[in-house]
Order: structure tokens, then C-alpha cells, then sequence
């Protein structure tokens, strides 16, 4: 018979903590890889309405990210509280749109373009005026592909 | 040292935000030029092939010419698409040769959307919601009936077939305007 125990008493060894500053070096640099530091500030009100059927947006680097809803707070003495468009880092006009998805569609390797995604981030206060005026723009912009931002939710009634 | 990297390791799980992106897709229709304009003025759509609903300023839905409640909207619009008992006033059926399933009936149904714009996007979302999910559990019976698989995870042909079956053509017409701004 072969043998499979060994003779004598046995002790937990105790565990080296040589290692852990490795461990957690580790884990900071997947942390730092990991992290998106926001680079747009949002400047209007941005919760966008939930639903069930959402899609996750895969490439981010083909999506460009249109925001709409009422200016915050302490932009709102300037523009006052009505939906106002954002892109990039400030208010715009239905009309700078083109503008900017031409811009957009610039950054992108031309094999890509077809690809790209417009992201409307919709605050659920808003009406559907200002979001058909941008719809509209979109379409003569020649930017098709659109997503409605959505939380996931389980029920929405 | 350990210390540091552990100061270092909570600043970045705090700042980190795993914001995954997600929402509803959707195509915009190109603009049309005039050529276009004149032939689709001359391909009419029957009535019946129709399915359509209305948005008000305050709302409330009408759908196919009868007020509606949103949670009703699912069923109605999955058997206005599918016609199980083929009845006369829901859309027709063409027979067409899909990959996979050979000479099948699919559905000729589309869905017309109009709002106002008056019409809070949190509503216009939860229409669109409603929408896709009649499409999506449509497609997904589907699939469990023919290949044993959810739609989910089927490969890109299976649902190029599927999608032949019942197409999503949800069309968005001009929005009125009478609820003011």
C-alpha cells in the first residue's frame, strides 16, 4: 500500500505577507487602467429614463454623446431652465450639430464612419421638441445610427 | 510602502465608475431627395398593414384609433405583428423563402409613431420600450420554437432569419405640434 499520509504532526504554515505589496500594486494598476476620468463636464440635468430593452453600447470610441435637458443650477441664471442642447464642454444650437458630428466623423478612420453611433443622453424631463429638432438635425447630418441613453430597470410601469 | 500603494489602491476604486453605456437603438430614416419623395408618394400602405400610435402632449396614448393604457401597449402590438388567428384586420401575410425556416409566412405589419411635441421623452422612452420588447419577445418565441436557443444567443445568420420573419420597421411621423412648446 502506498502511503498518502505523511508521519507527524502537521501545522498550519503561517501565510507570507512578502507578496502582498505586489497584490496590491496589481490591483492599483488595474484600477489606474481602468478608470475613465470623466473630460466633459455635464452642465444640464442628465437622468436619463429607464427601460427594459436596452442594449449596451459597445465601441465607445465611436460614440459621440449629445446631451439635452434643463441647464444646472449655476448655469441658470445665464441660459435660463428651458432644455438646452450640450456638446462637448458647452450649450449649443440645434444648428451646431452638423458642425459637430462632422467633426466627430473627422476623428474617425474612414473604414469606421458607417459605424458610428450618436448617443442622446436625454433628461426624462424634457419634452419632445427639442429631441425632434435634434432627430431632424441628425438625419440631415447623416448621422442614422442613434441610441436612446436608458438606465436598465426591471419594470418602467 | 504597503501603506501608499493602499492609499493609492482606495483613491482609484473610489474614482473609478464602471458606467456602461446603455440605451435603446434606433435608425433615423435618411432624408429623402425628390426622386425618392415621388415614389414613395405612389407606394401606398394599406390600412391595415398599420399599426398606429399616437402620443399626445399630455400622454396619453391612442392607439389605432382607441385610447390606450401603456401597459396594454406590449400584448396588443405583439399580435397586431404576428396575426396568430389571421384575421382580416390585422396585417397580411407574405409567403418568402427565409434561410433556415424555407417558405414561411412573414409579417408585412408596420408600426407608425407619432408624437407631439409636447410629449415627455420619459413617455416617448417607455413607447419605444414597449415596442421593442413586443419585437424582442416575438423573436425570441421564435427562436426557442425553431432552434431551442434564445434569441440572445443565436449566431448573426439565425437572426437575420428571425428578423426576416417579423421585420421592426417602426416609422416616425413628422410630430404635430398642439400641445404648444
Amino acid at each position: 500500500m502506498a502511503k498518502f499520509r505523511k508521519e507527524g504532526k502537521k501545522e498550519i504554515p503561517q501565510i507570507s505577507t512578502a507578496s502582498l505589496p505586489d497584490i496590491i500594486f496589481m490591483l492599483i494598476f488595474f484600477f489606474m487602467v481602468s478608470t475613465t476620468i470623466r473630460e466633459t463636464q455635464l452642465m444640464v440635468e442628465n437622468k436619463v429614463p429607464g427601460a427594459t430593452e436596452v442594449k449596451k453600447l459597445e465601441r465607445k470610441d465611436l460614440v459621440s454623446y449629445i446631451y439635452i435637458g434643463k441647464p444646472k443650477r449655476q448655469f441658470q441664471d445665464l441660459y435660463g431652465t428651458e432644455p438646452r442642447i450640450q456638446l462637448n464642454d458647452s450649450f449649443a444650437k440645434v444648428d451646431d450639430i452638423r458642425d459637430y458630428i462632422a467633426t466627430e466623423r473627422k476623428q474617425l478612420d474612414e473604414s469606421e464612419r458607417p459605424k458610428m453611433t450618436t448617443s442622446l443622453k436625454v433628461d426624462e424631463d424634457t419634452k419632445m421638441g427639442v429631441v425632434t429638432d435634434v432627430k431632424l438635425a441628425l438625419r440631415k447630418a447623416s448621422a442614422l445610427k442613434i441610441n436612446y441613453s436608458a438606465r436598465e430597470v426591471k419594470q418602467v410601469y | 510602502m504597503a501603506d501608499i500603494a493602499f492609499l493609492l489602491l482606495i483613491f482609484f476604486l473610489v474614482a473609478t465608475t464602471f458606467d456602461v453605456d446603455t440605451g435603446i437603438m434606433r435608425k433615423l430614416p435618411p432624408i429623402p431627395d425628390e426622386q425618392q419623395q415621388r415614389q414613395q408618394q405612389d407606394k401606398q400602405i394599406k390600412e391595415r398593414n398599420v399599426f398606429e400610435v399616437l402620443i399626445n402632449s399630455n400622454d396619453q396614448l391612442l392607439v389605432e384609433g382607441e385610447p390606450m393604457d401603456i401597459s396594454n401597449l406590449r400584448e396588443n402590438a405583439k399580435e397586431f405583428i404576428a396575426n396568430p388567428r389571421n384575421k382580416e384586420d390585422l396585417p397580411e401575410m407574405k409567403v418568402k423563402e427565409v434561410p433556415f425556416f424555407g417558405q414561411t409566412e412573414t409579417t408585412k405589419g408596420i408600426i407608425s409613431l407619432q408624437n407631439d411635441r409636447g410629449t415627455s421623452y420619459e413617455m416617448y422612452i417607455k413607447v419605444q420600450n414597449e415596442l421593442t420588447a413586443a419585437y424582442n419577445e416575438l423573436h425570441d418565441d421564435l427562436a426557442m420554437q425553431k432552434f431551442g436557443k434564445h434569441y440572445k444567443k443565436l449566431n448573426e445568420e439565425r437572426k437575420d432569419a428571425i428578423d426576416e420573419i417579423y421585420p421592426m420597421i417602426i416609422s416616425e411621423a413628422e410630430p404635430k405640434n398642439v400641445g404648444g412648446n
